[in-house]
């Protein structure tokens, strides 16, 4: 009877440092939307809320691609250029199956299969290359996100790559429309989200990223095809950008070489925020969701205010990068024994 | 007549304790100039922790060091250099990106003014190479260098001070065989110079060619320091064991005389660690695996399982040639593997108890989604079965004692419900009580007709548990041990080469 004191207290000192640690996102994130109420009321509106997740919804679906890639230890610099590299062959599909097919679904299904399938090819690159040829992964995307943005820029010939005005309008609604009064961005967003947590929290494949990140070669010696799973995480990055894409084509309707860029830090910065461990071994989906809210809900009240310009809105968010993680590793630090 | 004189470093009277834990009790140790003194023992007889304190790495809980007699106490190995006593590692400490001039000359730089001088530093640089006869490019990068070659920059590191007392724990580890004449010859060179030499190896056969005097540490404590001449490596195999095996050891379950062949590998190659290695594993048998550190046990195991690539030999499974290219196809097998490093390879360290003790059979809580109240089950179960003692809710494995860390990965192994277990090293690092459970252990596996190979470096282990005992010497199995033969001076014998297979090629040599 006497041991069980300690026990107790022990166990409840554990369980508010873990709680400190799981909610801190969603904290800083009440934190900051109240800040906004505070600086403009409107912030609370529906139209801008519904705007603002919508805009996070890009950055958001990259960055829970993101968070396998970086729990298992590895890192994707090439989402960006990816990401405006699939958009140019999208739109130079579409436009040329316009003519066989019309501006119908057909060519839109089309575009979105191929768009689907480049993900999944340019994933699949950088994976073999960082796993079969034991390169760096900042190194291997590094190397991809050069190659993917001068590729849209030889596509566009420098300029812009615009999609047939009848295949805009069919597909317009796949950013615009909406589904029960919430915006389609938003839904798929929260549906991949969804399918990620679960993948990373319920599944063997989520199991062995945690378990790569954590140390490769206990995975290797409890007998997990480690390269098969690294590979697998950059993939399932490669198919998460090209679910971003499809929405964010009919948002513009162009591509250049000037899309995407700065996303992958972006992405990155969401789930850093979020409190996944950019040296790998520990991810959290719910908080990438929360950081990619974060950076775009920052963008959104500077824009609400005159107080701070808006063209500082890097500084801002540089600022909650570094104190986010700052706090996180402070109350890891504590919780060690 | 050879007349001793004063000894240059003298150790009186050195204790050390790791914790509650004493290695080293009362240790005399006197290095005369011009002298090779050889340093002898078990693994964990207490060896390296002397020498480290003897170089300044360590220092003594109790005792005394004298250097020409006056009072030292070296607060770190640069205080020891310092005085001339310098120590060659067993495990090489170079900065593998630097170039081999400057690793030599690293924290004591030859300057000009406030600049280097590399022209005078690459000279000295070559002329200690050219005494070692090494081809190496004083510009070379260590990290391109082979594990030899590396040795030998150690060495010319070493030379390259004005060194007075040289220690040299095991040196030719990863030397070839012409290496090793070099080093000989540069030993007796030294000695001639008035260099007092500690030369720590397991292999008889050198110590017998170059040592003067030789010192026996058995179990941290000194057996027995004579000189050299007039004795036979026979005689010091049996000094450095002769111990009483307890009855730390369960009875070995009595093996069918048909007991069929569960496990075969035959001309087993990885290069650089294991020439043509072939064994048979029998059904509820436990196969040993002795030799020393480097012997190439750990390689022939893993290569044998698909966790190291071979370039030649086959695996056969009940007589059927199988093709283990990764764990996982042994572990269809039903082969479990036990890794050594605990820490390293056994375990995720920063994860749960309940995920460790699942992640090499996941499969097995999956449908699809991982069933977390399974998991829970099976952690209940496993901590009923292994024993393992939760101090309060630990969260993670590191939080666990090593002993019920290495009970947890043993669940972890046995979730798999193998036929065959490979353990490695099972006792490292883990106290007595754990150790006896962990023989037990053993026994009930061979009880229930399942298959053990042990590879362990503690002698008495390999004996108490073994029905065979295959022991190993510098990538060569030299020979499989049966019934009588099993004891510590045969299988000494065999681990240092001086019988067995490959016995005369390096009697040659």
């Amino acid at each position: 009877m006497n041991n069980a004191v300690p026990d107790n207290k022990s166990l409840t000192q554990s369980r508010v440092s873990v709680d400190l640690k799981t909610w801190g996102p969603f904290i800083a994130l009440l934190a900051l939307a109240m800040l906004g109420v505070l600086i403009n009321p409107a912030f609370l509106g529906l139209d801008n809320l519904s705007n603002m997740l919508t805009r996070s919804a890009f950055i958001g679906i990259i960055a829970i691609g993101a968070t396998f890639v970086i729990t298992a230890g590895g890192l994707d610099l090439s989402v960006g250029s990816m990401a405006a590299f699939i958009a140019g062959v999208m739109i130079i599909l579409m436009n040329s199956l316009v003519e066989q097919f019309g501006p119908g679904l057909t060519t839109i299904l089309l575009g979105i299969g191929a768009s689907l399938l480049l993900g999944l090819c340019a994933g699949f690159i950088n994976g073999m290359v960082t796993t079969k040829g034991k390169i760096e992964a900042f190194i291997v995307t590094l190397g991809t996100m050069g190659i993917y943005r001068s590729l849209v820029t030889y596509l566009a010939d420098g300029g812009t790559l615009s999609l047939d005005w009848g295949v805009r309008d069919i597909y317009r609604p796949v950013y615009y429309g909406h589904l029960m009064g919430i915006p389609i961005p938003v839904l798929v967003f929260l549906m991949v989200a969804v399918a990620g947590y679960i993948l990373l929290n319920h599944t063997r494949f989520g199991r062995y990223c945690f378990a790569i990140g954590s140390n490769e070669k206990v995975a290797e010696y409890s007998a997990i095809h480690v390269d098969r799973i690294k590979t697998m995480t950059y993939m399932l990055q490669g198919v998460c950008v090209a679910l971003a894409t499809i929405i964010y084509v009919p948002r513009l309707g162009s591509a250049s070489g000037a899309t995407g860029v700065l996303w992958e830090l972006e992405a990155i910065a969401a789930v850093i925020i979020g409190g996944t461990v950019l040296k790998g071994g520990h991810g959290r989906i719910w908080g990438t969701v929360v950081g990619a809210i974060m950076l775009t809900m920052i963008g959104n009240i500077l824009n609400l205010t005159d107080a701070i310009s808006n063209y500082l809105n890097g500084t801002v968010q540089g600022i909650i990068i570094i104190v986010a993680v700052y706090l996180q590793r402070a109350s890891w630090r504590k919780s060690a024994p | 007549m050879h007349t001793r004189n004063h000894p240059l470093l003298s150790a009186r009277r050195i204790c050390r304790s790791f914790g509650q834990n004493q290695v080293l009790f009362d240790i005399d140790l006197e290095l005369v100039p011009g002298e090779v003194h050889a340093l002898l023992g078990e693994n964990g007889a207490g060896k390296s922790t002397l020498v480290r304190i003897l170089a300044g790495y360590l220092s003594p809980s109790e005792g005394e060091i004298r250097l020409e007699g006056e009072l030292r106490r070296y607060r770190s190995s640069g205080d020891a250099e310092a005085d001339g006593v310098v120590m060659i590692h067993q495990e090489l400490a170079l900065a593998e990106q630097l170039t081999v001039e400057e690793n030599v000359f690293l924290g004591r730089e030859i300057r000009r003014g406030p600049f280097l001088d590399h022209r005078a530093m690459r000279e000295r640089c070559r002329t200690a190479l050219a005494e070692l006869e090494t081809r190496v490019d004083p510009r070379a990068r260590v990290k391109d260098l082979s594990t030899s070659d590396q040795q030998m920059v150690e060495i010319a590191k070493a030379i390259t001070r004005d060194v007075r007392v040289l220690i040299m724990d095991e040196p030719t580890a990863a030397l070839t065989e012409h290496e090793v004449e070099v080093l000989f010859a540069l030993i007796a060179r030294l000695r001639e110079r008035g260099v007092a030499i500690l030369y720590i190896s397991h292999k008889l056969r050198e110590i017998e060619r170059i040592a003067d005097r030789v010192t026996v540490l058995r179990d941290g404590r000194l057996i027995d320091s004579a000189p050299m001449a007039g004795r036979s490596k026979e005689e010091l195999a049996r000094l450095m064991v002769g111990r009483e095996i307890s009855d730390m050891y369960p009875e070995r379950t009595e093996l069918a005389s048909d007991a069929e062949v569960v496990l075969e590998a035959r001309d087993i190659v990885v290069p650089g660690a294991v020439k043509q290695a072939s064994f048979t594993l029998r059904r509820g048998e436990v196969l040993g695996f002795g030799g020393v550190v480097g012997a190439g046990r750990t390689a022939l195991i893993e290569a044998v399982l698909g966790l190291r690539a071979r370039s030649g030999g086959e695996v056969l499974r009940n007589g059927q040639p199988v093709a283990l290219r990764h764990l996982r196809d042994a572990v269809r097998q039903r082969i479990a593997y036990l890794t050594e490093d605990r820490k390293g390879k056994g375990l995720v360290l920063n994860m749960g108890l309940r995920p460790n003790l699942t992640l090499l059979n996941l499969r097995a809580y999956c449908r699809p989604l991982i069933d977390r109240r399974r998991e829970e089950q099976a952690f209940k179960e496993a901590v009923e079965r292994f024993d393992i003692r939760l101090r309060t809710q630990a969260a993670t494995a590191a939080e666990l004692s090593g002993g019920n860390q290495q009970k947890l990965l043993l669940a972890k192994v046995m979730s798999i419900d193998p036929e065959i277990v490979v353990i490695n090293e099972p006792t490292r690092g883990i106290d007595v009580g754990t150790k006896h459970q962990i023989y037990h252990f053993v026994r009930e596996l061979t009880e229930a007709g399942r298959s053990v190979i042990l590879v362990s470096s503690e002698m008495a282990e390999l004996i108490g548990l073994s029905h065979r005992v295959a022991v190993m010497c510098a990538g060569v199995l030299t020979g499989v041990l049966e019934g009588e033969q099993i004891n510590e001076q045969e299988i000494m014998q065999y681990a240092s080469g001086i019988k067995g297979v490959g016995a005369d090629e390096q009697r040659r040599a």
